[in-house]
């Protein structure tokens, strides 16, 4: 026993030397890291003419960058449709997967493996295969440039169905039938049963799917075409292309446009590793 | 319901198990459903058979369609320049971003299955990058790239005033030669996080037993590696080397955020040229045409590589 603890130090433990090498190494390296964050925050909050002087000194910061940003564009507009955006778009997409979810994984019916399996066969289709067609189906709806074109092509996941189904499946089939057995239909045993079971994998696909739609840039610049309607990144392009030599502007909504997914990232960061980690793994 | 009590009959897992008490969910379940597959309908199974029926024809929006048959993957194919520089493009960053991110994920994630302190410090700053807004990013990074007050050019300027080596600084975004580098650093900065949180989990599931034994027998650090931790992770390294090649296939906002595609076209991917056939151009049948050959390829390397996977990856037995 002994000696296996000895070996186990011998394996895993580093000398001295070694530790402080990789510290040096991991040191450097999370400077790389943050060096942009670091460079965002420091230029918005110092006047534009230091830029090109560099003569950056801590008595200069302050606010004003911030309240010009939000004066020049609707930023307060596109946080508001991000928010709207990405609440609903996360919202929807766990309903309707864990609904689906549901039937794939507790209840039996004709065809469903089959259909299961047409489902994961488009999980290989490029976005960009799909996208022209639904800009047209959109357009077609007279969808273009609204709230449902930015959410509701995202609402519907195979991706957030498989993890889900996957989930579904380790939970114990007893539950199901014992509340069938008490009476419970298939819509209680779904709401009181199998969803509080489902804590994990429902806070871990919400964290993982806000943070992506947040993110999310090539539909919404193709799918809005007014300020109005643009969201924290596609406004953040734009702006960039309208305004590119305002530097002091540009890291000022930088550091607006991350502020609330940092602020998520650093709160939840757990969920986020095991959130990629969990659709890195196929949901294993 | 005659129906339903036939199905219930001839269902052979109910015929198997008659004692099981298994009621029958057939309308229900599609109830349950319905959403999704309402959803699954209108905006993945009509827009790709729709997907491949525009690539058949040449269309703007304002005229209706016009047939052309094969027209436009000849013309992509055989009288386009574009289409094959933005292939060429993609298959740099292809080659430069999937090795270089692969190897910088494994690092790091070896670097942090140690035994030191601040683990979970140093994984919430390298993954942080991996949840951020990319056109901030690429804002961030014109801003440190630009060659009058960017601090990658201060710093060549000064290594070259401390050397006296003739070297000057590029202008990265505004030179062919330097915005494709320009772009790997970015995607680089975003993505590595991501490989080094799949490769960590990958290696904390590495049996402690392997590396006892194989440090018995008197294997060193770097033999460990080679003949326990690597063969063990990698049907890690074939699953990551797949999905960033797909990324790479499919990369877009860093090249639009950092540079619109330019200088002359140098950074235009072919996802790129896709969303300028049809949103610039209004191409819409050209696009399509793009879409499905871009889908090819990377059905194409997913298979190659899948029927290459026997030769490296191990899978534990059993």
């Amino acid at each position: 026993m002994g000696n296996a603890t000895a070996l186990r130090r011998n394996a895993r433990g580093l000398p001295l030397w070694g530790r402080l090498a990789l510290h040096t190494v991991l040191i450097a390296g999370s400077g790389l890291m943050l060096l942009p964050f670091l460079v965002m925050l420091l230029v918005s909050l110092m006047p534009k003419e230091v830029i090109l002087t560099r003569a950056y000194r801590l008595e200069l910061v302050s606010l004003q960058n911030y309240f010009e940003t939000f004066r020049v564009v609707p930023f307060g507009r596109f946080y508001l449709n991000s928010v709207i955006v990405a609440t609903s778009t996360t919202v929807l997409q766990i309903l309707i997967a864990s609904l689906a979810a549901f039937a794939f994984a507790r209840l039996r019916f004709r065809g469903r493996d089959a259909l299961f399996l047409l489902y994961l066969t488009t999980l290989m289709i490029p976005f960009q295969v799909t996208m022209i067609p639904n800009f047209v189906i959109i357009r077609y709806l007279a969808w273009y440039n609204t709230y449902q074109a930015l959410i509701l092509p995202s609402a519907f996941s195979v991706f957030s169905t498989f993890l889900m189904r996957q989930y579904f499946l380790t939970l114990p089939m007893d539950l199901d039938e014992a509340a069938r057995m008490d009476g419970a239909g298939s819509w209680r045993i779904w709401a009181q049963i199998i969803l509080p079971l489902s804590g994990p994998i429902v806070a871990t696909l919400a964290i993982f799917n806000f943070q992506g739609s947040w993110n999310d840039f090539l539909w919404p610049l193709v799918i809005t075409n007014t300020p109005s309607m643009r969201t924290i990144p596609v406004g953040l392009a734009a702006f960039q292309g309208q305004y590119n030599t305002e530097w002091h502007l540009l890291m000022a909504g930088s550091v607006v446009a991350l502020l609330p997914v940092l602020i998520l990232y650093i709160i939840g960061q757990n969920w986020f590793v095991r959130g990629i980690t969990l659709s890195g793994m196929g949901g294993r | 319901m005659t129906t339903q009590a036939r199905t219930a009959q001839s269902s052979p897992a109910l015929r198997r198990n008659p004692f099981r008490w298994r009621p029958d969910h057939q309308w229900e379940a599609y109830l349950f459903l319905a959403p999704s597959l309402l959803g699954f309908l209108v905006f993945v199974a009509a827009p790709v058979v729709m997907s491949f029926l525009l690539s058949f024809v040449s269309w703007n929006l304002l005229q209706p369609p016009d047939w052309v048959g094969l027209a436009n993957f000849r013309h992509l194919l055989t009288r386009d320049p574009v289409f094959w520089r933005v292939m060429g493009n993609t298959a740099y960053f292809m080659v430069t971003i999937v090795p270089l991110q692969l190897v910088f994920g494994l690092a790091l994630a070896v670097a942090l299955n140690q035994a030191i302190r601040g683990i979970l410090l140093y994984r919430v700053i390298y993954f942080m990058p991996v949840v951020t807004t990319i056109v901030a990013g690429a804002i961030v990074f014109q801003f440190l790239l630009n060659r009058d007050f960017g601090i990658v050019s201060r710093v060549i300027w000064d290594f070259a005033a401390l050397t006296g080596l003739p070297i000057e600084p590029p202008d990265f975004l505004n030179s062919t030669r330097w915005s494709k580098p320009a772009v790997v650093m970015l995607t680089l900065w975003k993505n590595t996080g991501f490989t080094m949180v799949i490769y960590l989990a990958a290696l904390q599931g590495v049996p402690q037993e392997l590396y006892d034994a194989a440090h018995v027998d008197g294997a060193g650090a770097w033999q460990r590696f080679r003949n326990v931790t690597f063969p063990l992770i990698s049907p890690t390294t074939f699953f990551l080397f797949i999905i960033q090649m797909i990324g790479a296939f499919q990369l877009f906002t860093e090249a639009y955020a950092m540079t619109r595609g330019g200088p002359a076209q140098s950074t235009t991917t072919v996802v790129y040229y896709i969303y300028q056939n049809a949103f610039e151009f209004q191409r819409m049948g050209r696009a399509s045409a793009i879409a499905w050959i871009l889908f090819v390829f990377i059905f194409l390397f997913t298979y190659i590589q899948t029927r290459m996977q026997r030769r490296w990856v191990h899978y534990e037995a059993g």
